[in-house]
């Protein structure tokens, strides 16, 4: 049976992890090769970078992030933020990335799933979406260009389409749920999962441990994905996972 | 002590290569005949389909290569599809052959209930012959699989398999020829571990 996975994730910005990193035996706190390097060590499964640069030099710098990282670690990590061509996945990919995730660039044109499982395979393929519940439709709506821009399109219906289109993996993060630290999004969760037969990673809403019991349980997810908790030690990887395999989730 | 990791035009081999050089060897990423023959040990990667990758293989010469480097008895492991064309022959589009190192087919996963494919994420191995080098010193645990096909191997050639519904082939090894179906480069301290047990093997030989 395969294991879940806790996956921290870092948001870079011109080659720096932003969003406050509070730890005290880095030497360079904003440094993602070193931080990245720490997270393996600490034991999580998997690892996602999230470049946030908005200019080009900041994207040539994340390829060398990618490279160095690639070199550092010894667990697979997903590169998303500003892929919108099939080369920009294959960049990412020869400079070590073992995923690439696509978000905006996928709803505007679905056809870069195809292109991208076609050339790369669907397991280097992960969509990311964010969803916020629309109450008038009573279901989830998707959301792009990080939150700001509703779709009109149902989250169910894109993730199935996603999968159809190819994807390995659904990087499924709750609008609703995202900073509030009460929990994932469980019924969003359980409800893309229970939809498709490819892995769903859930996002949004950690702030303890139990949430990733109930989100590897009632929510069905493959696995649980969190940044802040992680970077402020609120939640030590090391901990979450002993406690999760007490608790019979199969855990590496 | 050095490591060829024979380059063969598929896949990403910077991963193979730095886990390497972290234990302390020096790894040449090559496809120079005379370099793979005299290095220590030498690493089949490999990523992608079997027909393609056979067919780099024999276009660039590296088959006879990797044959020859298993015949020489320099210890030779096969990482992923690299394992895999260790083997007789494929069903991956179409019927291929393989290396021929090891007795045995790859075939698709039968479609299961409960198990996707493909078979993605950390997944534990059981030991099977836990007195081999390879396992020296190691206890079972997880390490990372990406694959839709799946070896079936002798059973004295079964180092170590994982359960995917049924026992899957993980790791392989018969005489100085080995293999593993996951990415020790990604699966943490035990995949670490694994690799250095096996670059370790020419320096118990000698």
């Amino acid at each position: 049976m395969l294991a879940k996975r806790i996956i921290p994730c870092l948001d870079v910005k011109d080659g720096r992890v932003v969003k406050g990193v509070n730890f005290v035996n880095l030497r360079d706190a904003g440094d993602p090769v070193e931080l990245a390097a720490l997270y393996d060590r600490e034991g999580a499964d998997e690892l996602v970078f999230l470049d946030i640069s908005a200019s080009v030099e900041g994207r040539a710098t994340m390829i060398e992030v990618v490279r160095q990282t690639a070199g550092e670690i010894a667990i697979p990590f997903t590169v998303g933020g500003g892929i919108s061509t099939p080369d920009d996945m294959k960049r990412i990919l020869r400079a070590g990335a073992d995923k690439i995730g696509i978000n905006t660039a996928a709803v505007n044109n679905p056809q870069l799933i195809l292109e991208g499982a076609r050339h790369f395979g669907s397991q280097c393929i992960v969509v990311a979406m964010d969803a916020k519940y629309n109450e008038a439709w009573g279901e989830w709506e998707v959301y792009t260009h990080g939150g700001r821009t509703p779709t009109g399109i149902r989250a169910l219906n894109w993730a199935k389409e996603a999968e159809r289109l190819g994807a390995g993996e659904i990087l499924l993060t709750s609008m609703d749920a995202d900073g509030t630290k009460d929990g994932f999004d469980l019924k969003l969760t359980a409800a893309v999962s229970g939809l498709l037969s490819i892995p769903v990673i859930a996002s949004g809403g950690a702030g303890k441990i139990e949430h990733f019991y109930d989100v590897f349980t009632e929510g069905r997810a493959d696995a649980g994905l969190a940044a802040t908790i992680f970077h402020y030690k609120e939640i030590a990887i090391h901990d979450l996972k002993a406690d999760l395999k007490q608790r019979g989730v199969e855990i590496r | 002590m050095a490591v060829a990791i024979v380059d063969y035009g598929m896949g990403n081999l910077h991963s193979v290569s730095k886990a390497v050089e972290r234990l302390g060897y020096t790894s040449l990423v090559t496809s120079d005949a005379a370099e793979i023959l005299a290095a220590d040990s030498v690493i089949l990667p490999g990523v992608g389909a079997f027909g393609d990758a056979m067919e780099h293989l024999r276009e660039s010469g590296m088959d006879d290569v990797v044959r020859a480097a298993a015949s020489a008895g320099q210890p030779v492991l096969g990482i992923c599809l690299g394992m895999q064309l260790l083997f007789s022959s494929s069903e991956e589009h179409g019927e291929h052959k393989g290396l021929g190192l090891l007795p045995g087919a790859v075939v698709r996963f039968a479609p299961r209930d409960g198990y996707k494919v493909p078979h993605m994420g950390w997944n534990k191995l059981s030991f099977r012959q836990p007195e081999s080098p390879l396992l020296a010193g190691l206890t079972e645990g997880h390490v990372y699989f990406v694959h839709s096909y799946h070896a079936l191997a002798a059973d004295s050639d079964l180092l170590a398999v994982t359960d995917y519904g049924h026992p899957v082939t993980a790791i392989v090894g018969r005489g100085n020829v080995y293999g593993m179906q996951f990415h020790p480069e990604k699966s943490g301290e035990l995949g670490v571990k694994l690799l250095g047990n096996f670059l370790r093997l020419q320096a118990q030989q000698a």
